[in-house]
């Protein structure tokens, strides 16, 4: 085992001394010190492994079974416009920002205007008119060495999401992030998004993340998000990569003083998912909601990981995921709720519901709550059930058809983590993958 | 409209019901009642195909049709509606959606166009006020959070919406107070024609006298053990169920 290990770190250390050879200029950056810092890191520390507390129900080996190649060339021009508009949700209003295995491009997205002094785009594009605040960001609320994954994600710093509001900005618009993977290649890419949104600012802004053809390829994605004073950053996830990829990704959110930050992650794709979203609320009356969906089958593994540390009085937290599974298909759900000493007045729940459509599917579900302060509210729930074998034949003895009776009770079931999704025709979109997943994937 | 013959099921491999004879004409209302256990509740859901409960033997003939080989969601295309004693409650299930999938189903299944939202919710409101029910609890969630007696009504709702040929009340009355039982009662009676018939399953004589029955039925230990006019309900109201279950143990 340590054995197989060491020969796939040492393919990722080679691929980052090829990644290296190829920055010329970009060494100079401030960031590179970053990266420099990340790869020694990684060097250190191995791949998680189920003897570890956080990682016991989800074996990553499988991912560790290839020697991914890094996207060199922009493929940029091997894609018809056309073939992204299946993603773009019914050519909904919004910032259209597009990626190819892990690289911005130019030609595929479609920018509107934006208010004086803010930035949405690319994070590579940025960099290049840094003075150095930009580097700054990186990795601020995210320690490189926190997981391998991490570490390798933070050393391949060069692209990815970009979002600079300053005090006071409001971007009306949706900001859609596309994420593409694309080619025969077997690929790993490694967007690293940052989110810094000033005082009193406003964006809401989707991560969407997809695979063109079959084939297996691994994103490797971080996401820092830091929500200045009064702001309100409502981030949605969509993870719908093909089901032989594999998928690892953090979210790591910073919340001031009464700043608001709302996430949803919906999952349907990868053959292995793993979600890291930590949420620090360090500013009084700062306010998070995480809400979540994964839906799996066949012989997916979807696992969720939160972590919501209370650092200040009188914030509140909200966290609702569900989970529908079939076949042989595994998910974890592991939520952690930190209240620190000094955090009183805190508000918070936690609540995570699955069902099960098969005898061969399984769940792990686990809240944490580490309370340090005394005076708080915190409540958590979790239940793992079948769908309800009344409410099927109530539905049927109304002339409902099973396949159908079915499908309703799933998107009943759903329906309250999609709702709250203000974009409608996002939701509708996700709403259309519930139905295709559940009416002809099982 | 319905014949049953020697219909013998059970559940979780115990025998309730130990041969059945009941024939139902159209036009006309037939109470079965019994004491609690006697099997009235498995027959009214035998009829409307509820999974768990096995048929052993016999058949039930709905309109010329072999009822019982029918899948649940068929019976009812095919007009058979069953008035569940608890409803079931449905969240995040809209109770006007539901409404209109389940008809729009029934519909498809007769090859009849589906009905448009305008059209169904103009024909709803007018069947709402068979159960004088209010507009409120159209956008809620079917069931939830509903009353005992509002669920009964939204029972009866569906039933006014659906009209089907043979409707099974099971146990609607209990539960109810005498203002929820007279609405209901009401409602049942609006929808009674000439064209369908009602099979009024209950313990208690008392809503026998707002639905009153062509056919009383008593039902004992699985069997059909006395079978009369209305009046046979008055007695039993009178002498209870021993007098029955008496009277079958003389019989032997």
């Amino acid at each position: 085992m340590m054995a197989e290990n060491t020969e796939i770190r040492n393919w990722y250390l080679n691929l980052y001394k090829d990644f290296e050879n190829r920055l010329n200029g970009e060494k100079s950056r401030p960031v590179h010190k970053l990266r420099k810092a990340a790869i020694e890191k990684f060097a250190e520390i191995d791949f998680p492994n189920l003897h570890q507390e956080d990682w016991r129900f989800t074996d990553i080996s499988p991912i560790l079974g290839h020697t991914f190649a890094y996207a060199a060339k922009k493929a940029t021009g091997s894609i018809r416009a056309d073939e992204l508009s299946p993603f773009l949700f019914g050519g909904m209003r919004g910032h259209t920002v597009v990626f190819v295995n892990g690289f911005y491009s130019r030609e595929l997205s479609k920018p509107l205007p934006l208010p004086k002094g803010v930035v949405v785009g690319s994070l590579a594009e940025a960099m290049k008119e840094d003075d150095g605040s930009i580097g700054e960001q990186i990795a601020k609320r995210l320690d490189p060495g926190t997981d391998a994954f991490t570490a390798l994600n933070t050393a391949f710093t060069v692209d990815g999401a970009y979002i600079n509001l300053p005090d006071g900005a409001v971007v009306e618009d949706p900001v859609h992030f596309l994420f593409i993977t694309t080619g025969d290649e077997r690929l790993i890419s490694q967007p690293r998004n940052l989110v810094v949104a000033g005082k009193n600012s406003q964006v809401r802004f989707i991560e969407h993340y997809i695979g063109l053809q079959p084939g297996v390829y691994f994103t490797n994605s971080v996401t820092e998000i830091e929500a200045g004073r009064n702001a309100t950053v409502d981030g949605l996830k969509i993870q719908e990569e093909n089901r032989e990829s594999y998928h690892v990704a953090t979210t790591a959110a910073f919340v001031e003083n009464d700043a608001n930050y709302k996430s949803h992650a919906v999952s349907n794709g990868a053959k292995i998912y793993r979600h890291n979203i930590n949420v620090i609320l360090g500013g009084e009356g700062g306010n998070t909601s995480l809400e979540g969906l994964y839906l799996t089958a066949g012989e997916q593994l979807s696992d969720t990981h939160s972590m919501i540390d209370h650092a200040a009085a009188n914030c509140t937290s909200g966290e609702h995921y569900k989970g529908i599974l079939d076949d042989k298909s595994r998910a974890v759900f592991n939520g952690k709720i930190l209240v620190r000493q000094g955090a009183q007045k805190t508000n918070s729940y936690q609540e995570n519901r699955n069902i099960l459509l098969s005898n061969e599917a399984k769940v792990d579900t686990k809240p944490q709550l580490e309370i340090f302060a005394d005076d708080v509210k915190c409540s958590h729930g979790a239940t793992v059930g079948q769908l309800s074998k009344e409410s099927m034949f109530y539905l049927r003895s109304r002339g409902v058809g099973e396949e159908q009776a079915k499908l309703i009770l799933i998107y009943a079931f759903a329906n309250d983590v999609l709702k709250s999704i203000k974009q409608d025709k996002v939701r509708e979109e996700l709403e259309h993958i519930l139905s295709v997943r559940f009416l002809k994937g099982i | 409209m319905l014949e049953i013959r020697n219909l013998h099921a059970s559940v979780e491999e115990k025998e309730i019901l130990k041969g059945i004879d009941l024939k139902v004409n159209a036009g006309e209302v037939h109470a079965i009642m019994g004491p609690n256990g006697s099997g009235k509740s498995t027959l009214a859901n035998v009829l409307a195909g509820r999974p768990e409960y096995k048929v052993t033997a016999g058949e039930a003939i709905f309109e010329s049709k072999d009822l019982l080989s029918m899948l649940p969601e068929v019976r009812a295309r095919e007009g058979v509606f069953l008035a569940f004693q608890y409803p079931v409650e449905l969240p995040g299930v809209n109770n006007t959606t539901f409404l209109r999938t389940a008809l729009n189903e029934a519909r498809k299944y007769r090859n009849q166009p589906e009905i448009s939202a305008g059209a169904f919710l103009a024909m709803l409101k007018k069947k709402m006020q068979i159960v004088e029910m209010p507009d409120t609890l159209l956008s809620r969630a079917v069931n939830e959070g509903f009353s005992g007696g509002e669920k009964k009504r939204n029972e009866i709702l569906q039933m006014a919406v659906l009209e089907p040929r043979l409707a099974i009340l099971d146990e609607t009355d209990s539960g109810l107070d005498i203002d929820a039982l007279r609405i209901v009662a009401n409602g049942v009676n609006k929808l009674r024609s000439k064209d369908n018939a009602v099979i009024v399953v209950t313990h208690y004589q008392r809503l026998l006298n707002y639905i009153v029955p062509d056919f009383v039925h008593v039902l004992y230990n699985g069997r059909i053990v006395k079978s009369g006019d209305k009046d046979l309900a008055l007695e039993l109201e009178d002498k209870g169920y021993d007098w029955v279950k008496d009277e079958t143990v003389t019989a032997k």
